[in-house]
């Protein structure tokens, strides 16, 4: 007994040790000097556009609410959490917060009071933002008008809600780091790298995340939890890899919302109309050549299915013509601008099938930009077609022109009707 | 027969040409109508005979006050109303192209559609007239004559009309408002004044407004008495 009592004893200890010399160090750099983070009008303008980069007013602002106020709710498996507020209250914001407090959250993921924050705020990205960006960026929040907004209590049950858990996480998952350079790929594919892996975030859609929610490293895509949608991988050529684009294409996808190649919809949609539409062409250039740069990786190929039987195949052909052709052609190939091929358009093909499903239910219309202020839409089809029928028209949609994706199931399509669509 | 109806609705509604899927034209017309399709499979839907149908939950939108459906475009996507589908398509739409959408609709004929009988008992229709012409002083209810016009018909540029809507759109809006899902900018003079009302008077309202026919020119009034009985937010023009 007391053997087991000293065993017991002596691996707490080596666990403890190994967990403190693994220990997620904080890392500080200091400001270059006070200037960098005063409230200049310089500094104030390059931090709005770095905030846009971040898309940061996605989550810190409710809908319809005041602008960074935060209490936008973000559901995800672990339990929802409230976007905090980013405005100069000193209550309620960050209006007592130094430009270091800033930054030991932005690259330390840890809070003014000490706490660990949740990665939903996704500092495993914003690590790599340099000092002199958070500066900017923290000299821009400061100069918002002040909102009393007290920030909403996450909703996380156990053992979700625990610090130590947490900690425990970012020992497995999370090492501060800016992004380093390489200068050997030149300034353009740095400054793409830089904001693709750094303030654009996309990794945390376009990545696959463990059971721990723990983003992959890569951008294979996978499913957004709780969303319901499928962030499609951008490395792979079977689903959104851009290896094969013209990189205009990719540019005008990113900065308008739609390219010959196909439109932004979904959560994209969102992060097209809030966030990239305000990125220079050199900067969404840029980020179009690190994407383009990526290694190819393969998508895992789906489960052999058997393709649909040829009665659905002609019911999906027959609404196809009465419905789809008119904009999307006979032939699949969409009329561009406005309506984008069907024939080879990988958000089409994709497994799983969800995003082509939930446009056929739902429609939308791709964001409002500066480069298509007034986009044409996709009418909702979820009350005129039933799950058989979407089902039948995406297994037919799927098999022509060249497509070969396997056929939709009406449980495919049930399963993602009923997902709210706001 | 969808491919049908969905033809003639096109043609009927929006007085565009109606496309054979065979002989789908190579460009696309620059018009808002065909922006706008995709309002189109819930408003403006039509029977097999290119009839409009008002069955459903979806209200018409021509030749609604323009200041009214800018409103209603902007609570949707802002929250102040719910209903997820609406919520998603205008999500990312900016104001400029919300207000043209709004202006394209408000110039639009107003649909004749033809009324709903109630069900109602007799007392119960002449309580939801009485509510509708004369209101009820004793609690504050004002008529609804007296802000949505003598004819229900609405009044430029931001009170809708009241007739011509399904009887169960009627209905929930007022459950929205009495569970404070929909809202507008304070005052909030419909959340106010359904305060003030029981199921049973939602109930005698909706269903005499419902049976009313649509007088030939529904279009809204270009003004009313003012100032209105209450302030409205959604309405400036009041205060």
């Amino acid at each position: 007994m007391k053997k087991l009592r000293v065993v017991l004893l002596v691996a707490a200890i080596l666990v403890l040790a190994a967990v403190a010399l693994a220990w997620p160090r904080a890392e500080h750099i200091p400001s270059s000097s006070p200037q960098a983070y005063a409230p200049s009008s310089a500094n104030i303008e390059r931090g709005a556009y770095l905030a846009r980069a971040g898309d940061c007013i996605a989550c810190h602002t409710a809908r319809g609410g005041i602008a960074y106020a935060g209490g936008r709710a973000l559901d995800t498996p672990f339990g929802r959490f409230y976007g905090p507020n980013l405005t100069p209250d000193a209550d309620t914001g960050i209006g007592a917060w130094s430009a270091d407090d800033f930054w030991n959250a932005l690259h330390n993921g840890v809070a003014k009071d000490g706490r660990l924050l949740y990665p939903a705020f996704p500092y495993t990205n914003y690590t790599k933002v340099t000092r002199a960006d958070s500066d900017a960026l923290f000299a821009y929040f400061r100069s918002l008008a002040p909102q009393r907004q007290p920030n909403r209590p996450h909703e996380l049950g156990f053992p979700y809600n625990s610090q130590a858990l947490l900690a425990g996480w970012r020992l497995l998952y999370f090492r501060p780091g800016v992004h380093e350079a390489q200068p050997a790929r030149g300034a353009e594919w740095n400054r793409g790298a830089y904001l693709v892996e750094g303030l654009g975030h996309c990794s945390a859609c376009h990545s696959t995340r463990n059971q721990f929610g723990a983003n992959k490293e890569g951008l294979d895509g996978g499913l957004i939890p709780t969303l319901g949608w499928y962030a499609p991988s951008l490395t792979s050529g079977s689903e959104a890899g851009l290896g094969d684009w013209d990189k205009e294409h990719i540019v005008a996808l990113l900065g308008a919302g739609i390219s010959p190649r196909g439109s932004a919809t979904g959560p994209m949609a969102e992060v097209v109309a809030r966030s990239l539409q305000y990125l220079t062409p050199d900067d969404l250039g840029a980020m179009a050549s690190y994407l383009q740069s990526l290694p190819a990786t393969q998508a895992p190929r789906p489960d052999r299915a058997p393709p649909a039987g040829e009665q659905v195949l002609a019911e999906g052909r027959r609404i196809y013509e009465a419905q789809c052709a008119q904009c999307h052609g006979d032939d699949g190939r969409g009329k561009l601008p406005a309506y984008p091929p069907l024939a080879g358009n990988r958000a089409v093909t994709l497994t799983p099938a969800v995003n082509a499903i939930r446009m056929t239910v739902n429609g939308g219309f791709p964001p409002g930009t500066k480069g298509n202020p007034r986009p044409y839409g996709m009418p909702p089809f979820g009350h005129e077609l039933d799950d058989a029928q979407v089902a039948a028209v995406l297994s037919w949609i799927r098999t022509s022109w060249g497509n070969t994706a396997p056929p939709v199931t009406a449980v495919e399509v049930n399963r993602y009707r009923a997902i709210t669509s706001d | 027969m969808r491919s049908r109806s969905l033809r003639l609705f096109f043609a009927s509604l929006f007085g565009v040409a109606a496309f054979a899927a065979t002989a789908a034209p190579q460009t696309i017309p620059d018009t808002l109508d065909q922006r706008l399709l995709a309002c189109a499979t819930c408003h403006a839907r039509v029977d097999a005979r290119g009839n409009p149908v008002n069955d459903s939950f979806y209200p018409r939108l021509g030749g609604k006050p323009a200041g009214y459906l800018y409103h209603q475009l902007l609570n949707f996507r802002d929250g102040r109303r719910q209903y997820p589908l609406m919520t998603y398509l205008v999500d990312h739409l900016p104001d400029a192209y919300l207000r043209e959408i709004a202006q394209h609709f408000a110039a639009l004929p107003p649909t004749v559609l033809p009324s709903q009988p109630s069900g109602l008992p007799a007392a119960a229709l002449e309580r939801g007239r009485r509510l509708v012409v004369d209101g009820d002083a004793a609690r504050k209810i004002p008529a609804c004559v007296a802000c949505h016009g003598a004819r229900l018909t609405g009044v430029q540029p931001n009170i809708p009309g009241l007739l011509g809507l399904p009887r169960d759109y009627v209905n929930a809006q007022f459950g929205a408002w009495r569970n404070k899902v929909r809202r507008a900018h304070a005052p909030d003079c419909m959340a106010d004044i359904t305060a003030r009302l029981s199921l049973d008077d939602v109930a005698a309202v909706s269903g005499w407004l419902a049976a009313q026919p649509m007088p030939i020119d529904a279009r809204p009034a270009e003004s009313v008495a003012r100032p209105l009985p209450l302030a409205c937010g959604s309405d400036p023009e009041a205060r």
